[in-house]
């Protein structure tokens, strides 16, 4: 399946169709500058877009952005989509900022292509007006449409806290601790369930992950003191044996090295996807809140009507002259009712639709990642062995001149 | 000693982990007791939730042996140099050692504290050949032993014992402590035996054959010496009674207790000598002897310093392992749960992914605990040797001693001579002589010749000494340059059995995920 491929378009490409033909929209993100000096330092990256979509302005366009323009990217197809699983971006970090180190904004950067590229391979978002904004306006544009939104929806922070705030809102409700109303379908009652628990248990993954990256680390700092040591210690041998003793000491600062190399491997190839997915489950959670909203807001629009029904009715038998503008305030609230009706009729249909494509799409991700993951591995063990069984002569060479 | 206990700690995870790959965890303490590296039958555990979720592993994957440098299974090597230690290794010289079945006594005092204390005795049993002896002895004739090897053989290398440590046997438990000192008494007995003249010594014999009370004298008698008066070499030295002087007096260092007046001369040659230097004698060969002893002294630093290093490697080893099963496990749980909540088809599939890296991992962790295991031996080495430096300090300090008591004499000598000049010069101007003046140089006359025979013995000591120096470190840098070759060999070879094995549990789950590679559309 071509979906597969994250850089691609979300079209199926057939080798052989001139791009013309179909329509189609890629997207990347690449060459992050850093900008800006001290508290204010930001990463700026170039978004290329490449289409032969009508409503876009051409075949290619380059333009400039920063983090808090992909923020806001997200929080306006949040609004407008609703029921939709819209892609998770990375976490704002307030302390690695200020570092900044290479690792860092390289997986930043691979983060946010994935998801520029996730939202125009899906069928939906793709068409959205926001995304054109986001790929084409002037950066002057951008910027203003960015602080404007941040009075509305607030920094990124707020909105994380939000998201928490709607977490816990959603395990109140699902949990049965708040009263209002439910929908009491059971299927979906599971998939709630399903949501909650399979991210307490990616979390754990991703957190034993994340430690083995570091365990990777530590072992290559220790095999690297040892070679130190090591080396030192053949030095005052002096003799053949203390040659051994060098051979041995360099090969493991050699091994260290590797393990260094394998540890970053290992962070960006398998520990960002799992930490991708646990984003991706979070963002479902928001999406069931949404979802929890427009069901109740329906029968709040329900029972208010038939009150009014009732109201009306009264009046109409007193023949009141109150009875024209509640019929008119009736109709309102019929078709806001309607509307609310058909808002959370959409939200389930997408929902359902979303979250067979979500399966689909996680076992392929992770597919990857632990094809990654294995790979990386097997190459490190693959360079130990090596690495030690290249000793070997040598050491019998320093023993036989005895 | 290393630290082995972090190796040997059985956590619940442990358990989890047998249960998943079908283990035999009947042993409790999972892998890391067994020695050799071997993995226990697997087993069915037909109580694990998670039963179904993993495949049976491939035994063939699953049991291996360690290998030391030749391909020998490294278990044969434990039964190691007792009694081979000149490379021998006939039949009747073979002497195997074991130290086994602690057993605590009551102390028989005449103690007014009532319930009285106690000690542990051990069994210790020596087998030659077919012949089998077995004692019981305590802590404290093991102490005994030592000092009286340290005062016969002066001079030698000879092993250190295992520390009185009271410390630690107040922080420890009392199993674990008489477990560790079980172990260090069985390492140092082994050590003794393999020694190529102490293993043949006349005290060792005693401390591993005769039943009951060891018949070798404490030295440590401080009341009894003490008012014996047993000084006589000082008093020779004074001058003050013609009595023979017992030269075995002069082959011996002063100790306390004993030799207080002795130590008390010495100590006041040792201030003009800078002690412990041993170095007026402006003779070549005691150059180099400094010299050998100043680079053995820079090899012993570094040799600790990589003793310590080794030590990180191996917890960062260990951490790993750790680490990777953790990994492995949460994998079984997320593997268990898609399957059981499945409504796609592509869960399963993901659940099928996911039980076979949590199977990787579990695996990988294991062959992280197993290489630890046989890291640690290897490296132990390098402890073991440190032990060896402290004997060689001590067989050096031997040397100082007897060099000093050389010393003591020759300027006792020159003192007695430049008195006995005086006088004579002295004497010499009254007529007729000085009766009291005659008598003086006639008793100096008398102490030159007692401490001319007492530094004739001297002399001979010192140079015994230094040529059991010699022959020692050359006997021990032999024995160093072959141990750890073996050492640096198992321990790559050893790197490099695990990586490969490791490399292959990886192959395959790459193999295993092929399907999602890049390479394939």
């Amino acid at each position: 399946m071509n979906s597969s491929q994250r850089s691609s378009s979300g079209a199926s490409l057939s080798p052989r169709s001139p791009s013309s033909s179909q329509p189609f929209l890629s997207v990347s993100v690449s060459d992050p500058v850093k900008l800006g000096n001290g508290v204010q330092a930001y990463i700026s990256y170039r978004v290329i877009t490449k289409t032969n979509f009508p409503e876009y302005q051409g075949p290619e366009k380059i333009v400039i952005r920063r983090y808090s323009d992909f923020v806001w990217l997200r929080d306006r197809l949040f609004e407008k989509y609703k029921g939709i699983f819209i892609p998770p971006i990375p976490e704002k970090s307030a302390v690695e900022k200020f570092r900044f180190s290479a690792e860092f904004i390289e997986m930043r950067r691979q983060a946010l292509d994935v998801f520029v590229n996730r939202i125009a391979s899906h069928h939906e978002l793709r068409q959205s007006e926001d995304l054109r904004t986001f790929l084409q306006a002037e950066e002057e544009t951008m910027e203003r449409l960015r602080s404007h939104e941040t009075g509305i929806f607030k920094k990124p922070s707020d909105l994380m806290q939000i998201f928490k705030d709607v977490q816990s809102k959603v395990s109140d409700v699902v949990l049965g601790k708040e009263k209002p109303v439910e929908e009491s379908d059971a299927e979906y009652e599971k998939l709630k369930r399903y949501i909650f628990e399979l991210e307490n248990h990616l979390a754990e993954a991703q957190k034993h992950a994340y430690r083995l990256v570091k365990r990777h680390r530590e072992l290559g700092q220790s095999l690297s003191d040892f070679g130190k040591a090591v080396k030192l210690l053949g030095a005052s041998e002096g003799n053949a044996l203390g040659k051994a003793f060098s051979e041995l000491g360099m090969k493991s600062e050699i091994l260290s090295v590797k393990l260094q190399k394998e540890a970053q491997e290992l962070l960006m190839s398998f520990e960002e996807p799992l930490k991708d997915y646990v984003r991706a489950v979070q963002s479902i959670k928001a999406t069931i809140a949404e979802r929890a909203n427009a069901f109740r807001r329906q029968c709040e629009l329900a029972e208010t009507m038939k009150l009014k029904e009732i109201n009306l009715d009264k009046l109409m038998l007193i023949r009141s002259d109150k009875v024209a503008e509640a019929e008119r305030e009736y109709h309102e609230l019929k078709a806001e009712s309607e509307q609310a009706t058909k808002t959370f009729e959409t939200i389930v249909k997408l929902m359902n639709e979303e979250i067979g494509r979500f399966q689909e799409q996680k076992t392929l991700d992770m597919g990857i990642a632990f094809h990654e993951f294995a790979k990386g591995q097997a190459r490190l063990a693959n360079g130990i062995a090596d690495a030690w069984r290249s000793l070997l002569p040598k050491l019998e060479a320093c023993s036989s001149s005895q | 000693m290393m630290n082995q206990d972090h190796v040997l700690h059985a956590s619940q995870d442990d358990e989890m982990e047998s249960l998943v790959l079908h283990d035999d965890n009947g042993n409790g303490n999972g892998n890391g007791n067994d020695s050799s590296g071997n993995i226990q039958q697997p087993s069915q555990s037909p109580k694990s939730p998670f039963n179904s979720f993993l495949d049976p592993p491939s035994y063939a994957e699953a049991i291996f042996t360690s290998f030391d440098s030749n391909g020998h299974d490294q278990t044969l090597e434990q039964s190691s140099r007792s009694g081979t230690g000149s490379g021998s290794g006939s039949e009747s010289d073979c002497m195997q050692i074991s130290v086994s079945d602690p057993q605590e006594e009551q102390e028989l005092t005449n103690s007014l504290v009532p319930g009285g204390s106690s000690y542990h005795t051990y069994l210790i049993t020596t087998r030659t050949g077919k012949s089998e002896v077995g004692v019981r002895r305590r802590f404290r004739e093991v102490v005994t032993l030592s000092e009286r090897l340290s005062e016969a053989y002066r001079g030698y290398v000879i092993p250190v014992r295992p520390e009185k440590s009271s410390v630690e046997r107040k922080v420890m438990q009392k199993e674990e402590f008489v477990e560790q000192r079980r172990v260090a008494l069985e390492k140092y007995l082994r050590k003794l035996v393999s020694h190529p003249v102490i293993g043949k010594s006349e005290e060792l014999r005693l401390f591993l054959e005769v039943q009951g009370k060891l018949p070798l004298m404490r030295t440590t008698d401080v009341a009894s010496r003490m008012l014996d008066g047993a000084v006589r070499l000082p008093r020779q030295l004074f001058g003050s009674e013609s009595v023979a002087v017992d030269l075995n007096d002069v082959t011996q260092p002063a100790r306390s207790g004993r030799d207080l007046l002795r130590i008390f001369k010495e100590l006041k040659q040792s201030v003009t000598n800078d002690w412990g230097a041993a170095k007026p004698l402006v003779v070549e060969e005691d150059r180099e002897f400094m010299d050998k002893k100043d680079k053995l002294m820079e090899f012993e630093q570094q040799l600790s310093n990589v003793s310590q290093q080794a030590e990180s490697l191996v917890k960062f080893q260990q951490d790993m392992g750790e680490t990777m099963g953790e990994l492995g496990l949460a994998f079984v749980k997320l593997t268990k749960f898609e399957s059981e909540e499945a409504e796609f088809e592509s869960q399963r599939v993901r659940a099928a992914d996911m039980r076979n890296v949590a199977t990787a991992a579990v695996k990988a962790s294991r062959l992280y605990r197993e290489l630890n295991t046989q890291t640690i031996k290897h490296l132990d080495k390098l402890h073991e040797y440190l032990g060896t430096m402290l004997a060689i300090n001590n067989a050096f300090s031997d040397r100082s001693s007897a060099l000093l008591t050389v010393q003591t004499l020759s300027s006792e000598l020159a003192s007695l001579h430049s008195r006995i000049e005086k006088l004579e010069v002295a004497a010499s101007r009254i007529f007729g002589g000085d009766k009291t003046r005659m008598r003086k140089i006639e008793e100096l006359k008398e102490a030159v010749r007692v401490t001319e025979s007492a530094k004739i013995c001297a002399d001979r000591e010192y140079e015994r000494i230094k040529e059991n120096n010699r022959s020692e470190l050359e006997r021990i840098d032999k024995e160093r340059q072959s141990d750890f070759q073996n050492m640096l060999r198992g321990f790559v070879v050893n790197q490099a059995g695990y990586a490969e094995k490791m490399a292959a549990v990886w192959e395959k789950l790459a193999e295993e995920t092929s399907t999602y590679s890049s390479n394939n559309s």
